[in-house]
């Protein structure tokens, strides 16, 4: 049980920093891929099955083609350059203070009084998250909705814009 | 450690990537994904409580999951056609370099 | 994984009596085990030959349509050509270009069969015959055909080469454009049926109107415009002509598997075959009753044979539709998405609404139902159609 845990964890885990760290953007949004993946796994592992392929259908289907997309139409697709000096200890500041953060939240975790059940959450229904979600939760569901429009919407005027200014623009 | 906080600690440290990530990287798509990973980290927690905690209301975890997916979701659409639209003005998506506001 | 059905005759419980007898001498853990593997290779087996058939029956009919034998040298009417195209394929040399991401470009194609594989797990192939009974099995479906559209790109990227790049592009745009339509058009059986479950809702499409209108989604109006939107959006999803353009081959020759040779080029090609094949059942699972039988006198044959003609029937649609109908332009391509096909599945998960809150209506309100539901599905079809259409006359060829 924790064996598999353990493995999903060093997984994510791995691909997560060989994409923050690599300097292929591309290569880096294919390991961010097997990192969501990974995610996907936990929630598996975890008994939350819809949540698992709801994760799989949005961050590699859509978000992640989202950022190849974008990739793509702002040409970066080759490597960077060298980083500059002040980049690079801008860089060495960052992991310090993720560090620090990272050592921060560990020893909550170790050290909070969790109260942890005997019997694990029952496994919810497909059917009673539908009726949760509608009944319960159909205020934020409505929410979410309206902004999930608007998001779109405004991501389509974002990207649209100028593009009728500067027509030699085109690739 | 019991499995609740094998989870937390899987979370944090996922977070901690997610943020050096973000802090770290002068791309704009690097630092978006590098905030979507830290959201992810946050989804972990939420289901790991949801699992291994003694909780009254069934399912609320998950469905907080369900909705904060679909926040991610809207705010990487909203986020990459920033990027793109800064990339027309500037010809670049270095954070550093993007410090005009006018266009 | 169940036992089967037990009141059921001889021929309906055969695929489980073979699987019993196979593993019967097992302990119990190694026999769940067993089973599972069983049920893997039994998949396997029966897709990877039913690919081997689909290209030789494609090639045939294909030469048919165009008034020509197609091959007919190897074997006896040319049906051991799959096998000499197989040796062919597996004798080729495996190119990879200097300038490649070698282990993307390595990865790409195992990844695209892996996740084409995977989809066949939830479809209810017969009565109590499926790989996984997933109580979301429907969603997982699509998440699992949603991870292919990733290796297609990573397999146009890695190859770096402008042709397979542009390809590649074309194919994401063409790839989310169709995934939308796909999806809200299988939301309006998951709404009447009530489960995201694969076998429930070939079980909710069980039953006969006066003894010989089966009650499958397909007859009824909203179910008739959703199956049109699916299977238009799973022809353009397995990249199928007339939506062939990631691949056109003779304009991108061959898009993002310009730099693909020998066996990694069959694997991209097996994968589209079973891309089309799991499509179709699921085509089949959603709105033609899947195992059930289309009169109750013919129930008698078993339920996996009626899965298996319904999906023939479907494949060889996709091969006459690909010997008929020419390549559409990529701007036709996505404005028909996005104009035609999402505003068309959103009206008719309206009309699905509708259809399941006028349930009670008995008597002459049925013939209202009726007439509102076709009304529903046909209307906004003729009004979009004709906006689509307008402005857009034949073409003139100045130069030509």
């Amino acid at each position: 049980m924790s064996a598999a845990l353990a493995i999903v964890a060093l997984a994510t885990l791995g691909s997560a920093a060989a994409a923050m760290l690599g300097r292929s953007l591309l290569r880096s949004i294919f390991m961010l891929a097997v990192s969501w993946a990974g995610v996907a796994a936990f929630y598996m592992w975890a008994g939350a099955q819809f949540v698992a392929f709801a994760q799989v259908l949005i961050y590699l289907g859509a978000i992640s083609m989202v950022a190849l997309f974008a990739v793509l139409l702002t040409r970066q697709s080759r490597d960077e350059a060298s980083p500059p000096p002040a980049a690079l200890r801008r860089a060495i500041l960052a992991v310090v203070a993720a560090a620090g953060v990272a050592a921060v939240l560990l020893w909550a975790v170790a050290h909070s009084p969790l109260a942890v059940s005997g019997s694990l959450a029952p496994a919810t229904s497909v059917r009673q998250l539908g009726f949760d979600l509608m009944g319960r939760h159909a205020a934020a569901l409505l929410v979410v909705g309206v902004l999930l429009t608007i998001a779109l919407l405004g991501a389509v005027v974002l990207a649209a814009d100028g593009a009728q200014e500067r027509p030699g623009d085109e690739p | 450690m019991n499995a609740l906080q094998l989870c937390l600690a899987f979370s944090s440290l996922l977070f901690a990537v997610g943020l050096a990530g973000a802090l770290a990287r002068s791309n704009a798509i690097i630092v978006l994904l590098g905030l979507e990973l830290m959201l992810n980290a946050a989804n972990i927690n939420f289901i790991a409580f949801w699992r291994f905690s003694p909780s009254s209301a069934p399912a609320t975890g998950v469905i907080f999951v369900l909705f904060s997916i679909a926040v991610a979701a809207a705010e990487a659409a909203v986020g990459m056609a920033l990027v793109i639209a800064i990339y027309r003005h500037q010809k670049t998506i270095r954070l550093p370099d993007a410090t005009d506001l006018k266009g | 994984m169940s036992a089967g059905p037990t009141d059921a005759h001889l021929l309906e419980r055969a695929p489980f009596l073979l699987r019993d007898w196979l593993t019967h001498a097992l302990p119990e853990p190694l026999r769940w085990f067993a089973n599972t593997l069983i049920a893997i290779a039994a998949i396997l087996a029966i897709f990877g030959t039913l690919f081997a058939l689909l290209t030789l029956v494609e090639r045939k009919v294909l030469g048919r349509v165009q008034n020509r034998p197609g091959p007919n040298r190897t074997g006896w009417f040319g049906i051991l050509q799959p096998v000499a195209d197989g040796i062919k394929m597996l004798t080729k040399e495996d190119i990879v270009p200097r300038a490649a991401d070698p282990l993307l470009h390595f990865l790409a194609p195992v990844a695209l069969l892996g996740f084409s594989v995977l989809t066949f797990a939830v479809i209810p192939y017969g009565r109590d015959l499926v790989a996984v009974r997933l109580d979301a099995g429907v969603l997982y479906f699509f998440a699992a055909g949603s991870a292919t559209e990733l290796s297609i790109f990573m397999a146009g990227w890695s190859s770096n080469n402008k042709y397979a790049l542009v390809a590649a592009m074309r194919a994401l745009a063409q790839l989310i454009s169709y995934e939308l339509p796909l999806l809200l058009s299988a939301v309006p059986v998951v709404l009447a049926a009530g489960t995201l479950s694969a076998p429930d809702i070939v079980e909710s499409q069980g039953g006969f109107t006066w003894g010989f209108v089966p009650h499958w989604h397909v007859f009824t109006p909203w179910g008739a415009a959703a199956f049109l939107v699916f299977f238009i959006s799973a022809l353009s999803e397995s990249n199928r002509s007339p939506f062939d353009l990631p691949e056109a081959e003779s304009e991108l020759i061959a898009g993002h598997l310009t730099e693909y040779s020998g066996f990694k080029y069959a694997l991209f090609f097996m994968a589209e075959y079973f891309g089309m094949c799991s499509l179709c059942g699921m085509a089949v699972t959603l709105f033609l009753g899947g195992w059930q039988a289309p009169l109750a006198a013919l129930e008698f044959i078993p339920s996996y044979a009626w899965f298996a003609l319904k999906l023939c029937a479907l494949l060889l649609v996709f091969i006459w539709i690909r010997a008929t109908l020419p390549r559409l332009r990529m701007d036709q391509l996505t404005r028909f998405a996005w104009k035609f096909l999402v505003p068309l599945a959103l009206v008719n998960l309206a009309a699905s609404a509708f259809w399941s809150l006028s349930f009670g209506w008995a008597g002459p309100m049925q013939a209202l139902r009726w007439a509102i539901g076709i009304a529903l599905a046909v209307g906004p079809f003729v009004l979009l159609g004709r906006r689509l259409g307008a402005g857009i006359g034949p073409r003139t060829y100045r130069y030509a």
